[in-house]
């Protein structure tokens, strides 16, 4: 696209009056690729490489194709400004919004949008009691997980005494389903730089890494690059701005291990070693990397904090609720119609963030959405109203987290998603210590035995035990969260689980042990196609004698015969088959 | 022992040792002269590890230690094809489940190992964090998605028509 669009500008000689920009993602992922242009601000939606051309005349001469605008599937009206689409329109953009006006490769676009500002007054004007007050004022909190207070943390580690202290970013995002991080630092890495650099300063730090996560490559090779600028101009490196104030900077690449987000595992593996956890006390700001106080922040509270610099405090708790100032980004994904990134103030209520999202696709109705990733849980629909910031997530049995939002529908099974964040972090666990180890694996026996139809009704005490069990006593954050997603679900969905177990049966007809298919006698042609696409040799029929019959005995419910059908005769049915069931 | 094969198909010593001199032959480089030797040979060959640890001056337990935590440093050689289906939550609950199967059954290899011909690897991963594309598979370095399970027959029998 990128090309075309160069082609494009390049065949009409317009050069001189279009300037084209590769810049980073405008967070509507429903309708990319898409092009903003600038200053009009019209918003071209889901583009194809044909209709390049036509797009850049229409730049040229003053008007708006409008096949190409944004055209919102529910209402069918289309809008010409970026900023009057729905989707828009109830964001705060703040982390996000200078991502359009850059190019993430170039650090005078950052400069010329007021970039490294809140660098500048920091080393010139405010000093580090300055910049550590104006964080503390602001009551920005982490944005990773916990919610621990930005600056409360930065003056631990500005206390702590010692000849060299280190600021570490944690780009490590491992929860899936979140990608804020991966934008950001694709989309405006400087940003991440400068808060980090301003951290520094405050903090008495002389060197900064940044801790990537290896599935990023991009974000590694836009950090790198930014990186390469910032010393080129003096921002980084030796005496910058001529303050005397000295501060360098190392990109570490992830190596794929989920527990790695974890600070104590982070550091650990930015050392070259195995990324297991430690215990705590003595914290980061005390001990961390190579024994000396260290700071870490992830990616959005890094770069929360030029604005803060640059405009106070009071700006930046304008908006918010009165405990969790500021914005907050979510990545909506899942079973949502406009998938994307937005920003919203701190507080709004879960359902508006979600309706942000353009509702349920296929006009199903929204069952719950999961937040925070592995450690989160899941929130049914009848708490949506729930404003989103730290406390209330908590007090619903999830958490903030990063900022995942997974929409889940009628279709998904809440057993199976539990199932699911067990296994993901069985396999992730690094196995240092015993509950997490060998607990995490035991819960998911018991969840395999009840999504199999093997489970019993004390299974949910005993899941409630041991979960309990393995949060009080796991050595790290991962562990301490990992039943998370179980006790959640358990709370708030406890009759799919009995579902399950009594009447062996999956109600959102997900767990292949717990449902059956069939095939109905009115609607079916006989037309072969089923037969056909089995694997197992399930389908017994004759071609154009109607109906087929499904060898319940042999299907193993993979779904082939469900997408060959072109009559819609085949349904699946929630319940298991019956025990002993024979061609007869 | 390691076979003669092991030694002589794995590694340049010269080009490795100029991989170590980049990063600097310290116990923190160890993760980062891991990625630049798989990334250059695209596994970390026996070869390749004891020579590591002689730089390094660590115990040759040291790097396999390492090796083996982390998930996308590789012990093996490459398949010829590789897949990878993404297991994020938001792809599970779109159907990567199905598509895995697919795979699998289309394979006959199981997640995380490699066809029995040695010409396909098939990998799981954790969120490749492009989920408004999910379920998303990635097929030899190039991103897909949405695919349908019916997409991965297609995709299997494209690949196994395609000479190495």
């Amino acid at each position: 696209m990128a090309r075309a669009f160069q082609d494009a500008v390049t065949r009409l000689g317009i050069e001189r009056r279009v300037s084209l920009r590769i810049s980073g993602c405008h967070g509507f992922c429903q309708a990319e690729p898409n092009v903003l242009v600038l200053p009009e601000g019209t918003f071209y939606a889901n583009l194809r490489p044909e209709d390049v051309s036509e797009v850049v005349e229409a730049v040229v001469s003053g008007d708006v194709v409008q096949r190409l605008l944004f055209r919102d599937p529910r209402t069918d009206r289309s809008y010409r400004q970026w900023n009057e689409i729905p989707f828009f329109q109830s964001q705060v953009l703040r982390v996000l919004s200078l991502s359009p006006w850059v190019d993430p490769m170039s650090i005078d676009d950052y400069i010329a949008v007021g970039g490294y500002a809140g660098l500048a007054k920091a080393v010139s004007e405010m000093g580090p009691e300055g910049v550590l007050a104006e964080v503390q004022g602001s009551g920005l909190r982490g944005r990773g997980g916990a919610g621990f207070p930005t600056g409360k943390k930065w003056s631990f580690c500005s206390d702590a005494v010692a000849d060299e202290k280190y600021v570490v970013c944690n780009a490590d995002e491992g929860d899936p389903g979140a990608y804020m991080d991966r934008s950001v630092l694709e989309g405006n890495p400087h940003l991440v730089l400068e808060g980090m650099a301003i951290g520094g300063y405050a903090i008495g730090a002389g060197q900064g890494f940044v801790y990537v996560r290896d599935e990023y490559p991009l974000a590694v090779r836009h950090l790198e690059g930014a990186v390469r600028q910032a010393y080129e101009r003096g921002l980084l490196g030796e005496n910058i701005l001529g303050t005397g104030f000295t501060f360098h900077m190392q990109v570490v690449r992830g190596a794929g291990a989920f527990v790695c987000g974890e600070e104590t595992a982070l550091m650990a593996s930015i050392e070259g070693r195995r990324g297991m956890p430690r215990q705590r006390p003595p914290f980061p700001a005390q001990s961390g990397l190579w024994g000396r106080p260290t700071n870490i922040n992830n990616v959005e509270t890094w770069a929360n904090v030029p604005a803060i610099v640059a405009r106070g405090a009071d700006w930046f708790a304008e908006v918010g609720t009165e405990s969790s100032r500021g914005t907050k980004i979510f990545s909506l994904v899942g079973k949502v119609n406009n998938t994307g990134l937005v920003e919203v103030p701190m507080g709004m209520p879960l359902s508006e963030v979600v309706e942000i999202g353009g509702g349920v696709p296929e006009g199903k109705s929204c069952k719950a959405v999961q937040t925070g990733g592995p450690s989160g849980g899941c929130i049914p629909a009848s708490l949506l109203d729930l404003p989103v910031d730290y406390e209330r997530l908590a007090e619903a049995g999830s958490i903030m987290g990063s900022g995942g939002l997974v929409v889940m529908d009628e279709d998904t099974c809440m057993v199976d998603v539990a199932r699911y964040f067990l296994e993901f972090l069985r396999d992730e666990s690094c196995g240092k210590c015993l509950p997490c180890r060998v607990g995490i694996p035991r819960m998911l026996e018991i969840l395999e035995r009840i999504v199999s139809g093997q489970g019993q009704e004390d299974d949910l005490d005993r899941l409630e035990t041991l979960g309990g069990t393995v949060q009080a006593n796991s050595l790290c954050g991962l562990g301490q969260t990992a039943p998370n997603p179980v006790l959640s679900t358990l709370r708030h969905f406890r009759e799919e689980y009995l579902a399950h177990i009594r009447d062996q049966a999956c109600p959102a007809r997900v767990c292949p042990s717990l449902i059956r298919y069939e095939v109905d006698p009115e609607l079916c042609r006989g037309c072969d196609a089923c037969r056909r696409a089995c694997p197992q040799d399930a389908i017994l029929g004759t071609l154009g004698e109607a109906p087929y019959r499904i060898r319940e005995h042999l299907c193993v419910r993979c779904g082939a015969c469900l997408r060959a059908c072109r009559f819609e005769a085949i349904s699946v049915l929630s319940g298991r088959v019956a025990e002993g069931a024979t061609d007869e | 022992m390691l076979s003669e094969r092991d030694w002589a198909n794995s590694v340049e010593p010269a080009e490795l040792n100029q991989i170590v001199e980049a990063r600097g032959a310290n116990r923190s480089s160890l993760i980062g002269i891991l990625q630049d030797v798989q990334r250059k040979w695209g596994w970390i060959s026996p070869a390749a590890m004891a020579q590591i640890a002689n730089r390094l001056q660590l115990s040759l337990v040291e790097p396999y230690s390492v090796a083996t935590f982390y998930s996308s440093l590789r012990l093996d050689p490459p398949a010829e094809h590789e897949i990878s289906v993404c297991m994020g939550t938001a792809c599970h609950v779109r159907g990567a489940p199905q598509l895995l199967d697919e795979f699998q059954r289309q394979l006959g290899a199981e997640a995380d190992e490699t066809s029995s011909d040695g010409r396909f690897s098939l990998r799981t991963v954790r969120c490749l964090g492009c989920c408004a594309l999910g379920p998303v598979v990635v097929v030899d370095g190039r991103y897909r998605g949405p695919v349908s399970p019916d997409e991965v027959v297609d995709t299997v029998s494209e690949l196994e028509g395609k000479e190495g």
